[in-house]
């Protein structure tokens, strides 16, 4: 299987996201869940973005899985998808609005949910 | 790693609309990733982020404001519960230090689980602090280590000041049923709570 330990890359961050420390939205949280757009050209893509294209085009996953399966730091990794909205690669599903209380409904869901594993 | 997904779980089914988020506290070593490990659903993953942190005490004599840089890690797994809705639980450490952390983990999360051990209860003080002061309400599962000893809930309460509406469960992080009982009893109190402040 795959090693745990993270492997440091030889580029730092900053290369990669051309010296952002924040994305161009402020609207990702770590479990925003992302998936490629139909079509969208790579073409110009660096090869960071690349690699996230390639682990979204196989379905939806949470920011937290991709930082998880490609080892890029969350913050680099918000910058990437940042972008890739914007380019219109990525499509994005937010989380519930933070600032509302949870949807009694969600609650009753997840009950239910963990119950029926039981 | 990369292109090596070739299992077919890795994704979410494509009708989920809708992830939330508990968070799974407690101090080093008390079990949170063996909790999330037993419950997720695909293999637990790891983010890290590097933070520069601030010097814990301000009385350093020193006078040098001082930084160092920290890699912190979450390890979290994920649980679809239908299918529109997932579940992630997000095991976290409990070090006051880590503002920035606190503030991005707790931020859109329904609850946390604080995970105890008998042994050292005093060390849970500072993460049930943490959680207060962000403002998320919290369930309290004591993770039942071999020959750790064992309290009567009344004594366990009191140790750690619990609120009477808190809940204490106790757990096996290693398996699935208690694991899974013990979040229940954290979303059975977020809904009663939920619906009393809607009441």
């Amino acid at each position: 299987m795959t090693p745990r330990s993270a492997k440091r890359g030889l580029v730092r961050p900053y290369v990669i996201t051309d010296g952002r420390a924040h994305p161009t939205r402020n609207t990702f949280d770590l479990v925003t869940l992302v998936s490629a757009a139909q079509g969208g050209d790579l073409a110009g893509l660096s090869p960071e973005k690349r690699r996230v294209m390639a682990l979204c085009r196989g379905g939806s996953l949470s920011v937290a899985e991709v930082v998880g399966h490609l080892q890029i730091p969350v913050s680099v990794t918000k910058v990437l998808l940042g972008d890739l909205v914007d380019s219109g690669h990525i499509l994005t599903r937010s989380p519930i609005p933070s600032a509302e209380l949870p949807d009694i409904k969600i609650l009753q869901e997840v009950l239910d949910g963990l119950r029926a594993r039981l | 790693m990369g292109s090596a997904l070739a299992s077919e779980d890795v994704y979410l089914p494509d009708t989920v609309q809708t992830a939330v988020k508990l968070l799974v506290v407690g101090h080093f070593a008390v079990g949170k990733t063996t909790f999330v490990g037993t419950l997720s659903e695909i293999r637990p993953l790891r983010t890290e982020e590097t933070m520069s942190q601030a010097g814990a005490h301000t009385d350093d004599l020193g006078g040098v404001p001082h930084k160092t840089t920290t890699t912190v890690a979450l390890d979290f797994g994920r649980l679809t519960l239908n299918e529109h809705l997932v579940l992630y639980l997000f095991g976290a450490p409990g070090q006051q230090r880590f503002t920035q952390l606190w503030r991005d983990m707790t931020q859109g999360a329904l609850g946390a689980l604080v995970l105890a051990d008998t042994r050292r209860l005093e060390h849970s003080y500072d993460v049930m602090g943490l959680l207060e002061e962000h403002g998320l309400p919290y369930a309290v599962a004591v993770n039942h280590f071999d020959g750790a000893p064992v309290f009567a809930e009344e004594d366990l309460r009191e140790v750690l000041d619990l609120l009477p509406e808190i809940p204490l469960v106790t757990c096996d992080a290693r398996d699935t049923r208690s694991s899974t009982q013990a979040l229940i009893s954290l979303v059975q109190y977020l809904y009663t709570r939920n619906t009393q402040e809607h009441a």
